[in-house]
């Protein structure tokens, strides 16, 4: 109870962040808050937001884990489409569900491990690494889908991953939270968190202490790809088809975005993926936010660039240190305090 | 010498951090023409007043005096102006320019508003020429040895400054060949009339080239004296403020022979181009000692035997098994530990907490799915920290913030945690203070008592001396010679390495 504290006070900024966003929503439209249910199955903006976030979210799941490496993973947009364009291709060709399901996340996860054997045994830097990926990935996905929009609109249980819901949540947001508890549960139970953290600090003094380093390095790129496997299902179930140029597009960039908003340091080290998972929700807030504010849509990107920039500022250590700085001036007693402490 | 206005004086200093003294009312003076060594064990406030009178930090009181003017430097660039120039350990200056460039950066000779290669490449081959340097100033600082660096740092802070210059540590990656060579560059600007303060851990070379010492201890000023006529023991007695048994001892009392069985035997292991095959046998309960000049291949014996270098020949024994080693993995799974020379990018962990630094091996050794509990680490951190008398604000500490000797207490908790049977030391004293460099000979001595094997590397050859059975001399990228019983002494050491015609003597 006391670590889940300590824990809550560290993602405060985050919740914070999140908390000014959502009401900021609230006062431009007003029933933003409304969460009815309709056929058994919830409804509001609230909801759209948890739905709509699934896929950076699922990807900032994987990327928290390889930036906690001091890594990143450009290709995770392009292994969406790649994902996205197998699953299509495999159901439409009348595999199951379970068959289609199955390939696609090995294929995910295939994707993850070429990326970590570039990363851990050829020690290329991990930008360039997986900007191979992301270069050749939609092409993959073209070659994949004979470079038509693969469509399965007669398949309505891979529809269902996308667009079903079950006790009156949407799946997508199921998806992602499942995956996250697992997540959670899987690093911090096992010894894992602790030696990513490790190897994202001293990659060479860590392996000198007999962390098995480059295991560990497939380990988390494994993961995201992953991760990416599941969100390009989601994205292609969503709209029924695979579209190989579009299916997450610029998403790595939402989703590295989102950690760096959770708090979390691209220099590596400590991590969080919680706060990972409020940054996407941030970041899916303002998107949704500026929909419903009814600007015109050329302004949307400008407006998401700004928010993030706001909230970045706030987060930075140089504001922070100024505004402890300012407090200090303002309240000498604080200074007292803190001595008799 | 009482009428002579001191070149640089510091009156009643004091500086605090949030309520805590770093400085507290201290004195400082130096004059023209001295080196002017200041000592302290870490902590003291060395570095505080450094900072203070470099402009780094602002003093809270007292005043700095330059040449009887009051001086209030805002930046090191001010102070820098002012005529104050400073060389820090890790040389910093930019590896990928050329040295002219290095030397003339922020200040480069201009012709027609561009810069005026051929005069800067001109006026760096004179200005190094000062200081007996005579390098291709085109090439790549990072082409040249540590050494060299230092000079050419030392060599553009004088040009720049050019009325105090204070080397901040600047042997401490040195050998004694190089440590001469910038010892005469020193002299010289003594000679000229330059005020030179010299911070050092190297009890040597601080009798050596200082003429004053000032010692500090807890943010105060214990003494100012002359070097001539000062006793070595009444100098460490000041620093430590208390008298250290264990300072001067140099007697072997070491048996050469324990009777224990082997543990660990070596055979022919080498790797082509880094090391000569060599054989070694390690008894239960035995220090063996390894000595030799930078880059003799002390650190390469370490690293072979440790799997960071892979050999391309020989075997090794464990308790009789023919062990594998063919990585840093699988030498921590045969028992073994390696506490690095370079704490800081082999060692440490610096943004995780003591208590996880002390848990990695152990951890890394259990693998991931056998997580050591929250319980287990803290229990593991707290007995450490006692039975080490790590000096930290507690185990969840980040531990780049100990200082280095409690960072190197952290790194051998790491591997006492694993219980090995074989512990590599390279280097465990070097950059350490005086204190916690006793502290680790002792314990070194404890673990070799309750029968752990080590294998320790040291420059401090009175020291390697002091605990080990049998000392193991390098030369050359080769096992030269093996010392046991009586041998083993300072001299016989030096003999060692000296025996090809080859001179010198480890730092």
């Amino acid at each position: 109870m006391k670590r889940f504290l300590s824990a809550l006070r560290r993602l405060l900024p985050q919740l914070a962040a999140l908390g000014i966003i959502l009401l900021l929503n609230a006062m431009i439209s007003p029933g933003f808050f409304h969460v009815e249910m309709q056929n058994g199955r919830l409804y509001g903006s609230l909801i759209d937001v948890i739905n709509r976030g699934a896929p950076v979210a699922l990807l900032a799941i994987g990327m928290t884990l390889v930036i906690a490496t001091k890594g990143i993973d450009l290709s995770v947009g392009a292994v969406m489409a790649i994902t996205g364009a197998v699953a299509a291709s495999l159901i439409t060709q009348g595999y199951p569900l379970v068959a289609t399901l199955g390939g696609t996340l090995a294929v995910g996860l295939f994707c993850g491990l070429w990326n970590g054997a570039l990363v851990a045994l050829l020690d290329i830097q991990p930008i360039i690494a997986t900007l191979i990926l992301m270069v050749a990935g939609r092409g993959i996905a073209q070659l994949i889908t004979e470079g038509i929009i693969l469509t399965f609109n007669d398949k309505p249980d891979l529809i269902f991953v996308g667009s079903g819901a079950f006790l009156g949540l949407p799946m997508p947001f199921i998806i992602w939270f499942v995956m996250a508890i697992l997540m959670v549960t899987i690093v911090r139970r096992t010894a894992l968190g602790l030696l990513i953290e490790a190897i994202g600090v001293n990659r060479r003094a860590s392996t000198l202490s007999g962390v098995g380093s480059r295991s560990l390095l497939f380990a988390v790129y494994a993961t995201s790809g992953l991760c990416a496997a599941i969100a390009g299902i989601i994205a292609a179930a969503d709209i029924k088809g695979a579209d190989a140029n579009n299916a997450g597009l610029w998403l790595e960039l939402d989703a590295i975005l989102a950690v760096v908003i959770g708090g979390n340091s691209l220099l590596g080290g400590r991590f969080s993926i919680a706060g990972s998972l409020i940054g996407a929700m941030i970041m899916q807030s303002v998107n949704t936010g500026i929909l419903l504010s009814g600007f015109p849509p050329e302004f949307n990107l400008i407006i998401k660039a700004v928010i993030i920039l706001i909230i970045l500022v706030v987060q930075s250590p140089t504001s922070q240190s100024l505004w402890t700085f300012l407090r200090r001036d303002r309240h000498p007693t604080a200074k007292q305090e803190r001595a008799v402490r | 010498m009482a009428n002579e206005t001191p070149l640089l004086r510091a009156k009643g200093v004091s500086k605090s951090f949030f309520g805590v003294a770093a400085l507290d009312d201290v004195d400082f003076t130096l004059r023209s023409g001295e080196v002017h060594a200041l000592l302290g064990e870490n902590g003291a406030g060395k570095s505080t007043l450094i900072k203070v009178i470099t402009g780094a930090y602002r003093r809270d009181a007292g005043e700095v005096l330059l040449e009887g003017k009051p001086i209030f430097p805002r930046d090191v660039l001010d102070a820098q102006a002012l005529g104050i120039g400073t060389v820090y350990q890790e040389v910093n200056l930019l590896p990928n320019l050329s040295v002219a460039e290095n030397l003339y950066l922020g200040r480069q000779p201009k012709r027609f508003g561009m810069i005026d290669m051929r005069a800067m490449n001109r006026l760096s081959r004179e200005l190094l020429k000062r200081y007996g340097l005579d390098i291709d100033v085109a090439a790549p600082l990072s082409s040249f040895s540590v050494a060299i660096q230092q000079i050419i740092a030392i060599a553009r802070a004088v040009d720049i400054s050019g009325k105090v210059l204070i080397l901040d540590e600047p042997t401490a990656s040195l050998d004694t060949h190089e440590v001469e060579m910038l010892f005469s560059v020193v002299r010289q600007l003594r000679a000229e009339g330059l005020g030179i303060i010299f911070i050092s851990h190297f009890l040597d070379q601080v009798f050596s080239i200082a003429d004053t010492i000032t010692v500090l201890r807890n943010g105060r000023l214990i003494a100012s004296r002359a070097v001539e006529g000062l006793e070595r023991i009444d100098l460490v007695s000041m620093m430590l403020g208390r008298r250290l048994e264990e300072a001067e001892d140099t007697g072997n009392g070491v048996a050469a022979d324990t009777g224990g069985e082997t543990v660990i035997k070596v055979r022919h292991l080498g790797k082509r181009g880094v090391l000569a095959p060599f054989d070694l046998d390690v008894k239960r309960g035995e220090v063996v000692g390894i000595a030799g000049l930078l880059g003799s291949g002390r650190t390469e014996t370490a690293q072979l035997l440790f799997g960071i270098e892979r050999a391309d020949g020989g075997t090794v024994e464990v308790e009789g098994q023919a062990t594998n080693l063919a990585s840093p993995q699988k030498a921590v799974h045969a028992g073994f530990g390696f506490c690095p020379e370079d704490r800081k990018t082999d060692g440490i962990i610096g943004d995780l907490s003591v208590r996880e630094n002390i848990a990695l091996a152990l951890q890394a050794r259990r693998g991931w799915a056998k997580p050591l509990s929250r319980r287990e680490q803290d229990d593991l951190a707290s007995q450490y920290i006692e039975a080490l008398d790590i000096r930290t604000a507690g185990a969840e500490m980040p531990v780049k913030f100990l200082s280095g000797g409690n960072q190197q207490k952290v790194l051998l908790a790491r591997w006492l945690a694993t219980n090995p049977r074989f512990l590599i030391l390279d280097e465990p004293t070097r950059g350490i203070d005086v204190g916690a460099h006793a502290e680790i000979i002792r314990l070194i001595r404890r673990l070799c008592a309750d029968g752990m094997s080590l294998l320790v590397i040291s420059s401090e050859l009175e020291e390697l001396v002091g605990y080990s059975a049998r000392v193991l001399v390098l030369r050359d990228r080769r096992h030269v010679a093996e010392l046991v019983g009586e041998e083993v002494s300072t001299t016989g050491i030096l003999k060692a390495i000296a025996a090809s015609g080859t001179t010198g003597a480890a730092a």
